[in-house]
């Protein structure tokens, strides 16, 4: 367990659960976990006689556990799922109780065609396109036949389902695979072990895995080789952590003969109904008429493996689906990207020219109609009235029906207005994105070989937008690889500063047998302290530091697990456990010579200087986060019983006896203010000894407390609370939380492109500000603004003051405007401190306001003493009043809230487990892939998302318009001149590749650009790529485009004999080729694919042009051999690509020479400065360490 | 970039880098195109020399093409009949016959073609464009075909009407004959429909059936012993044209016409164009290798060509006036003096 409060135990602060209606959690007893204790059963062997040793049937057990069960009196009945141990029969009769078979797989072969289509038309793109198609239908409006107004929904679904189906075939094999594993099941005829598939496996099967194997189901622990019933389980296919676990059966099933009849058939087990939290579990089980409670620790989840346990017997309660694995594999969060929604905006603008373009050519309709009403019945191509028959009219419903009847034709003719395409096109881009940055070489962490993970896929370009980012500290801006760094021993200060530490690592070895065990990991070691615990033993002080690193060495939850070498005279002692501290301080115990070499549930083992010791353990209080200190009781070899206590300072200064050795306390509290402001995770040690009195009250209470049915975890931590006091002092411990890597520098990077860091931690002020200014995030020029209010009003002064203050220094800097570029060298910097207990009275309440005004004019906010949701609501805070995009970054479970909270959520893939990965958008490995993360894939995605939406809005409406004046000459009727199998292939095969592959590899600048010019990034913040205005300016340049390429043929051809089709195959070229080659300028890299992909879809169209004109049926046929021969037609394309791209090309030239922005300036340095690329070497050299 | 970490990383891992695709890691080698001034002043000024020519070129063609339009709707109408042209041009007993002499205003390399042009009629319009049948006008097998035909699809009696739907039947009747001096030209009315109509898409065996049998006449009649593929009238109608205003071939007079040599035409005026103000005229035109005479593509491309010529010179201004250095650091905004120019 961690001990300051940045990492409380993990299942505070899971997610709340969305669908959990089962789970009645008592909200106090989340937050209150217990201390350990021995567990309930051991009370069956009662050795009250002292000095011990005592049977080795106690251990300390995970706190949780049982403090759900203690906290929770009674798991209401018709809550509960009832289990019969060994009886899969009998098992509740009335529930169908799912099989273990699990099926990942959404379809079956009957099911797939509905169900699928219903979840494809979840998408209101696709139901426009069903619902345009379906009126198509409608004989009075069929605008295109059949064929070619279904075809494109029809691909588009088809496509997907293609897609959906291979993703769910592969989804069936698997789970074919995963369904016939073997498992080795208890057979109720005969109570023999046989072998069984997976899928056969049903709930109240007592089953037993062996060690390495794969747990099938989600099992309560019967029994396991080892005597005291624990067993190790790996969860990393759980929650991707890679530490082994502990798991416990209880005591009542653990002794029970094996190939017994029905071994465990007595047991009933009563437990709650499956849910998704991994960390919960609560239930109680009735055995010999006892009941016994059940927890977290006493379960073990389908895709765990056993690890250092020769075998485990356990009885299935949930299977198949309803095990925790399953129900937790959801899908990832879903989110709207900024532009998405800005693109929606413009959508609607779209629909409401769509709407007047309708409007306009029904009106006119009308009117014609009106105007000619006399002359339809005579003219030839009108002929109102059907004279074959009895003279009524044909096809012919009044002028209000023709014109409601144009109007709805006119949506038909006209919908792609409103590019259907660009969603898949989206999709397809951001795939292809995704896949890049999964494959970037920069975002991949060697050190611990994660990849670059992307969860959701439809945020990508919110990348190059991010304004403030919220950091974590632990485990983001720090390693959370700890390391032991210095000590304070009985007031005097070992620390490093003084003399260079040694490495002297490998020299604390112990000799097992014939081989040699070595800890995984040495500490540098301190001289001093060396030579004190070799030579002066003796004294006090060396008496004092054996103890001290004693307590290090017992004070824990480690388990030491010795792994095989190469050397085969070698084995590597691995520390493992939850709590990197408590490896820290193992390891630093060990290369002082204090090997902890082996922990059973009832002793530990601890090499002194050579010496083996063996010290039993008598009890074990648990880390909570009110007590904030653990403690172990431990006899010890000479008889003695001793309490030995760590925690955090605050809380252990409360627990020492202050009467004596005051001088002590002093330096010690003196040595660990300096050891914070080193950013050092302090710890202080203490310990008692117990007279057998004091003992014998502290074991009857203890045991008292484990046996108690109701309340249990507050009558352990009351027990606790009892016996840690009067302490003496032993010392304390520095333990470095390294900074990653290149974090400096990344944050340097991100105060250039204007990203505010703000970092969010647990940790105390004095960490928190310290580690600001280890990774440059403060620095001493700033004025540092420090908010630590106990009250309201205090809070409210504060703010206040903040306010003041602030708004007083920006009267002082020169130039305001220099404030939001950051660069104004005269300006004075602000950074805001505050802590968690104000935000109390911030958040949510009317002060909310002062501190977001105060926090906007900060270069940097730290929060420290934060609790999670406090995280979340700072986010919430900046999200609700700006537009400015926000990015969250944590690792652990503690940063989930926020990471939900904020437009961008990134896990952090590290230490602390996989919940904020499994929360986040966005995966990798270490904080300073931040950078090339923003910087060059956000501003790429950016800015390729941002041209790509524009590029399809205008695309569409130049096809549109084109229509539409087309629509002008044939009295209103909406003939389309191009041809029905143009228009629909026009945006899905005409236009749609060279967009989606421009969108995915178009770079505007080199990667090298845009990490040496972070201010680069700014243009995504400001909007830069797409706003209204670039809307507006494209869509003007679209009727222009439209007018260009309709009215050149239209004059040319006025007084000939050209008919629909030739002129239509001349409009449908033109326009392919001038939307192309409008693409073609604005593409900024040209390589092959770009080329392959322009001048193909050029290609491809003059094909399928010429494709569909020589169908016989089609009007058109041959009309694009008789229109290309002619000398008209080629000067008509022609004249059209250099009358419809000449404004566009004069307004590229004229911004880009006259008015130049960032990216055009950086593009031209690129360009031309290739000889200065050589004389920026070495901050480019910097930069690639960055990297 | 990573590259600098990777030599620690042992044999294996250099060796993974370098396989890795250039592609993957974003980095295909590529050009990147700028649009700098001399670009610019080229582009604009190539488009100019390029243009103006081609202009000049197609103004010419234009210029040779001899045109002799007559407009004969109201004029072809006798005096009497002027109120109500619909019921002269509806009345089976009315002399249609028309005379008139054009003079031929310049000389006119044969072939000379004849072609009706008619206005303000709605060739394209929905109702009329849909209603034919492609597979009844390709082969006897689909003569039922008649889908889209409706009205003009069956007579009153249920038999098929071959060629059916509404193009067919309006089919174009006004029938024009030349002679100089009382001496008739002969009108080549043969290859005046597109050969790839004639052979793929209007069959050999079809012949017309029960064609303009219905109540109301819509324009010509067809032979019925003459096979559709023959029919060249009609496959030239059956190409609709694209705009309102459109010109059909009509023959071709394959001799030359010698300039102020007066034509005598005589003209059936059959067909109704007056129930929706349509205008009818007769052409008699040469053709260039720009087509008919058309001085719009000429006129746009000067007008383009000058009007990018000007562009270049405007650029070239504007460069010398305010000129900057590409990719000069200084102009990046963070560089740039808050309170300088821009």
């Amino acid at each position: 367990m961690a001990y300051e409060d940045d990492d409380p135990p993990l299942s505070l602060h899971l997610p709340r659960p969305i669908s959990e209606p089962h789970l009645r959690l008592d909200p106090l007893s989340l937050s209150a976990p217990s201390a350990a204790h021995r567990r309930a059963s051991s009370t069956s062997h009662p050795s009250h006689d002292i000095p011990l040793p005592t049977p080795a049937v106690r251990h300390g057990s995970r706190a949780e556990s049982e403090r759900l069960a203690s906290s929770q009196p009674e798991l209401a009945d018709a809550d509960a799922r009832l289990v019969i141990v060994g009886d899969p029969g009998r098992t509740d009769p009335h529930l169908q109780l799912a099989g273990n078979a699990v099926r990942t797989a959404k379809y079956s072969p009957f099911t797939f065609l509905p169900r699928n289509l219903f979840e494809q038309f979840h998408r209101v793109a696709y139901v426009y396109f069903l619902v345009i198609a379906v009126l198509n239908q409608l004989p009075q409006l069929a605008v295109f036949g059949r064929g070619a107004s279904v075809l494109p929904l029809a691909f588009v679904l088809l496509v997907t389902a293609v897609k959906d189906a291979y993703e769910d075939w592969r989804r069936h094999r698997s789970d074919r695979i995963e369904n016939n594993r073997a498992a080795s099941v208890v057979d109720s005829r005969d109570s023999q072990f046989r072998t069984k598939r997976w899928k056969d496996v049903r709930v109240g099967e007592v089953l037993k895995v062996f060690a390495d194997e794969t747990i099938p189901c989600d099992m309560v622990l019967l029994a396991t080789s080892d005597p005291t019933g624990v067993a190790y389980v790996q969860t990393i296919n759980l929650d991707g952590e890679s530490n082994l676990k502990t798991r416990y059966a209880k005591q009542e099933t653990t002794s029970r003969p094996i190939g017994d009849a029905h071994p465990f058939a007595a047991g009933l087990i009563r437990c709650e109904r499956p849910n998704r939290n991994i960390y919960g579990f609560l239930a109680n089980m009735e055995i010999d008429g006892k009941r016994v409670s059940l927890g977290p620790s006493n379960i073990i989840l389908r895709g765990c493996e056993l690890k250092n346990t020769a075998w485990a017997i356990g009885v299935a309660v949930y299977a198949g689906n309803e095990t925790k694995v399953m129900l937790n594999s959801s899908g990832a969060p879903s989110k709207r990207s900024r532009l998405e929604t800005h693109m929606n905006r413009e959508t609607l603008l779209l629909s409401a020219v769509l709407i007047t373009l309708c409007s306009v050519v029904s009106i006119c309709n009308g009117i014609w109609l009106g105007k000619h009403r006399n002359d339809l019945e005579l003219s030839q191509f009108f002929r109102k009235r059907d004279y074959s028959d009895s003279g009524e009219n044909y096809n012919y419903y009044g002028i209000g029906m023709q014109v409601f009847f144009t109007f709805l034709m006119s949506v038909i003719v006209f919908q792609i207005m409103i590019p259907i395409s660009l969603y898949i096109s989206m999709e397809l881009v951001r795939l292809g994105q995704a896949y890049f940055m999964i494959r970037d070489t920069n975002l991949y962490d060697e050190s611990s070989n994660s990849k670059f993970q992307c969860r959701a896929l439809n945020i990508n370009e919110d990348l190059g937008q991010v304004k403030y980012v919220f950091s974590d500290k632990t485990g983001t801006l720090t390693e959370n690889k700890m390391e032991f760094r210095c000590a304070t021993i009985r007031g005097r200060d070992y620390s490093s500063g003084k003399v260079p530490l040694q490495d002297n690592g490998g020299t604390h070895s112990v000799l097992v047998g014939d081989r040699i065990w070595k800890p995984k990991m040495s500490v540098k070691t301190d001289p001093e302290l060396v030579a004190l615990l070799q030579s002066k033993v003796e004294t006090e002080q060396g008496k004092q530091a054996c103890e001290f690193f004693l307590a290090l060495a017992c004070c824990n939850t480690i388990v030491p697990l010795v792994v095989e070498t190469a050397d085969q005279k070698q084995k590597l002692i691995d520390y493992q456990g939850e709590s990197p501290d408590e490896q820290a301080l193992v390891y630093a115990a060990a290369s002082y010579g204090f090997v902890l070499i082996e922990r059973t549930s009832g002793h530990i083992v601890v090499d002194v200087r050579g010496d083996r010791q063996r010290y039993d353990v008598l009890g074990l209080h648990e880390f909570d986060s009110d007590r904030k200190r653990m403690s172990v009781i431990i006899g010890c070899p000479d008889k003695t019983v001793k309490l030995y206590v760590k925690g955090a300072d605050i809380s252990m200064f409360g627990v020492i006896q202050k009467t004596v050795n005051l001088d002590i306390i002093r330096a010690t509290e003196t040595s660990l203010n300096a050891y914070s402001s080193l950013g050092l995770r302090t710890l202080v040690i203490g310990m008692r000894k117990l007279s057998r009195n004091d003992f014998e009250e502290w074991q009857s209470a203890y045991e008292n407390a484990s046996t108690a049915l109701i309340g249990r975890g507050r009558l352990l931590r009351a027990v606790a609370s009892n016996v840690e006091r009067d302490l003496h002092i032993l010392g304390a411990s520095g333990i470095e939380d390294k900074l990653q890597q290149g974090v400096p520098e990344a944050i340097e990077s991100m105060r250039q492109a204007d990203i505010k860091v703000w970092v969010l931690t647990g940790d105390k002020q004095e960490t928190a500000i310290s580690i600001g200014f280890s990774c440059k995030l403060l620095t001493s020029e700033m004025t540092q603004i420090v908010i630590n209010s106990n009250s309201r009003e205090s809070c409210k002064k504060s703010l206040q003051d903040a306010v003041a203050m602030s708004s007083k220094l920006a009267a002082i800097s020169p130039d305001s405007e220099n404030i939001s570029r950051g660069t104004g060298s005269s300006r004075i910097a602000l950074a805001l401190v505050i802590d968690g207990n104000s935000l109390v009275y911030i958040l949510e309440t009317e002060l909310e306001e002062e501190l977001f005004k105060v926090a906007t004019v900060c270069d940097v906010v730290l929060c420290c003493r934060v609790a999670p949701l406090q995280k979340a609501g700072i986010v919430a805070l900046m999200k609700n009043r700006t537009d400015d995009m926000t990015l969250a970054i944590g690792d652990g479970a503690n940063d989930v809230s926020m990471i939900q909270m904020a437009d961008v959520g990134i896990g952090i893939s590290g230490q602390e487990g996989r919940q904020a990965v499994m929360a986040s958008d966005f995966a990798m490995g270490q904080f300073r892939f931040l950078v090339p993360l923003l910087l060059v894939h956000g501003h790429w995605n950016y800015q390729r998302m941002a041209y790509m939406i524009l590029y399809n809005f205008y695309r569409n409406a130049v096809f549109v318009f084109i229509l539409f004046w087309y629509v002008l000459y044939t009295a209103y009727s909406l003939t389309t001149a191009i041809s029905e199998w143009s228009s629909v292939l026009y945006s899905v095969i005409y236009t749609a590749l060279p967009t989606i592959v421009v969108g995915i590899v178009d770079k505007d600048l080199s990667r090298r650009t845009l990490i040496k010019y972070p201010q680069l990034y700014r243009a995504g913040q400001r909007d830069e790529r797409y706003n209204l205005k670039f809307f507006i300016l494209t869509m003007m340049d679209s009727i222009w485009q439209s007018a260009a390429i309709f009215y050149i043929p239209y004059l040319a051809y006025r007084h000939s004999v050209v008919d629909v089709s030739s002129l239509g195959d001349l409009w449908t070229l033109a326009v392919v080729v001038l939307v192309n080659i409008h693409l073609a300028m604005d593409v900024f890299q040209w390589n092959w694919i770009t080329h392959a992909s322009i001048w193909g879809c050029i290609v491809a169209t003059v094909i399928c042009v010429i494709v569909v004109d020589s169908i016989w049926m089609l009007p058109g046929y041959w009309a694009i051999f008789h229109i290309m021969g002619t000398g008209l037609f080629w000067l008509c394309l022609l004249g059209i690509i250099i009358a419809g791209m000449l404004p566009h090309f004069t307004t590229k030239a004229l911004t880009e020479y006259f008015m130049p922005n960032d990216i055009q300036i950086a593009r031209e340095l690129e360009k031309y400065q290739k000889n200065a690329a050589t004389t920026s070497e070495i901050p480019m050299s910097t930069l690639s360490q960055l990297l | 970039m990573g590259d600098s970490t990777s030599p620690s990383d042992g044999p294996a891992e250099p060796r993974r880098k370098s396989k890795k695709p250039k592609c993957l890691q974003q980095e295909l080698p590529a050009c990147k195109p700028l649009l700098t001034p001399m670009i610019v002043v080229t582009t604009f000024a190539l488009i100019g020399i390029i243009f103006i020519p081609i202009g000049l070129a197609s103004l010419s063609a234009s210029e040779q093409v001899v045109e002799i339009v007559y407009q004969y709707d109201v004029d072809c109408i006798p005096e009497q009949s002027q109120n109500d042209k619909v019921a002269f041009i509806q009345s089976s007993v009315t002399n249609k016959t028309c005379t008139r002499t054009l003079t031929v205003p310049r000389h006119m390399d044969g072939p000379v073609h004849i072609y009706y042009e008619l206005d303000n009629f709605y060739q394209n319009h929905r109702r009329y464009v849909k209603s034919r049948s492609d597979k009844q006008l390709r082969s006897k097998a689909s003569e039922k075909v008649t889908t889209n035909c409706a009205p003009e699809a069956t007579t009153s009696d249920g038999s098929v009407i071959v060629p059916c739907g509404l193009i067919a039947w309006s089919l174009f009747n006004d029938t024009y004959s030349f002679a100089i001096d009382s001496k008739t030209i002969e009108v080549n009315k043969k290859n005046i429909a597109w050969q790839s109509d004639k052979e793929h898409k209007f069959g050999n065996d079809v012949y017309p059936k029960n064609f303009q049998m219905g109540g109301l006449i819509g324009g010509a009649k067809l032979n019925a012993n003459i096979p559709l593929s023959e029919q060249e009238d009609l496959i030239v109608w059956m190409r609709t044209a694209a705009l309102p205003k459109f010109r059909k071939l009509y023959g071709r007079i394959e001799t030359d016409l010698d300039a102020n040599e007066q034509i005598t035409v005589t003209i059936q005026n059959n067909y109704n164009t007056y129930s929706f103000e349509g205008k009818k005229k007769l052409v008699l035109s040469t053709t260039s290798w720009i087509g008919g005479k058309n001085d719009f593509l000429g006129t746009a491309y000067l007008t383009v060509g000058s009007l990018c010529l000007f562009l270049a010179m405007a650029f070239i201004v504007l460069y010398l006036l305010k000129p900057r250095t590409l990719g000069d650091p200084s102009y990046l905004s963070w560089n740039r003096n808050p309170d300088g120019h821009y």
